[in-house]
């Protein structure tokens, strides 16, 4: 089972890369641009294949480690 | 006093930081990442550099390297444990220290030496400095802009839990003595029993009047004393 883990900074903490990329898009004309938020993409194969499981897995890896919850949110999706 | 020095692949500072402590008279051994055993320790030092190439978040690998268990049982009953740059950045990260190491503010590698006011010196880290003295270390990291809730920054504050807050030469704490957009211009943080600092400066750097100042010498003489 295949899933995809989206993380993002919160809305609350600056994001400077983003910030930068968005400047940028703008500066190069894109004028409908109104905001822009940089974050990571994991993709994860499992061997389990119960979903709510497998999603459960997927729940407490974010948690030990790929997230930092100070800072940072989630989304999890299976594709 | 017993000093360890843990080592990571991509720690780079390691070195120094054991030659600053072996010149101060600190009994010191180096500590591998991989061993599940730590020496009789007064003193852990988790040394910058870039661990495991700064993959997934800045020491998020090293946090839950195989020593560290051991670091956190340690300092979790009352060893002392100095996080310098990545070492802080790895602190945070196992939660011994709270908060987060952002991206620098201007999205630069900032590599200086900068001016630090001694905002508290009631603690086994920086009693042999001065309050409110000036002093000047440098600073060479990427993440050091240090985040946290509001709360836990009132905290911080009441708590005198804050050594070392970025400034200038005179000692003003303001936004053009901020070199990374640190909430409050905060360069270091205690834990809550002060057993535990983080810091981004590098006080091993500033030993040695040859090569720099000698204005890191009374963070390990304070920790003897």
């Amino acid at each position: 089972m295949r899933f995809a883990v989206i993380i993002t900074l919160k809305k609350d903490v600056l994001d400077p890369q983003g910030k930068v990329v968005e400047q940028t898009l703008q500066s190069m004309g894109i004028n409908s641009l109104k905001n822009l938020r940089q974050g990571k993409y994991i993709e994860i194969d499992l061997n389990e294949s119960d979903e709510k499981k497998a999603h459960n897995i997927i729940e407490e890896m974010c948690k030990k480690l790929l997230v930092n919850l100070i800072i940072e949110e989630y989304t999890i999706r299976k594709i | 006093m017993n000093s360890s020095v843990i080592v990571f692949p991509g720690s780079n500072c390691d070195r120094d930081v054991a030659t600053a402590l072996t010149n101060l008279q600190f009994k010191n051994k180096m500590v591998w990442h991989k061993d599940s055993e730590l020496p009789k320790s007064d003193l852990i030092v988790i040394p910058g550099g870039f661990s495991y190439g700064d993959y997934l978040r800045s020491g998020a690998i090293a946090a839950k390297s195989n020593i560290l268990k051991e670091v956190i049982k340690a300092a979790n009953s009352g060893c002392l444990v100095l996080g310098i740059c990545n070492g802080f950045q790895i602190l945070i990260e196992t939660g011994l220290l709270q908060g987060a190491l952002l991206r620098n503010k201007n999205l630069k590698f900032v590599s200086k030496d900068i001016n630090l006011k001694i905002i508290n010196n009631e603690n086994k880290f920086c009693n042999n400095y001065k309050k409110n003295s000036v002093i000047s270390l440098n600073i060479a990291h990427n993440e050091g802009n240090y985040f946290t809730q509001k709360d836990h920054l009132k905290e911080l504050e009441d708590n005198n839990l804050i050594p070392f807050k970025y400034c200038d030469i005179e000692g003003s704490i303001n936004e053009s003595s901020n070199p990374n957009g640190s909430l409050n211009n905060i360069a270091g943080i205690l834990n809550n029993n002060k057993n535990i600092l983080g810091m981004m400066p590098h006080p091993e750097r500033m030993v040695d009047n040859l090569i720099s100042n000698s204005n890191g010498i009374e963070l390990f003489t304070s920790i003897l004393s």
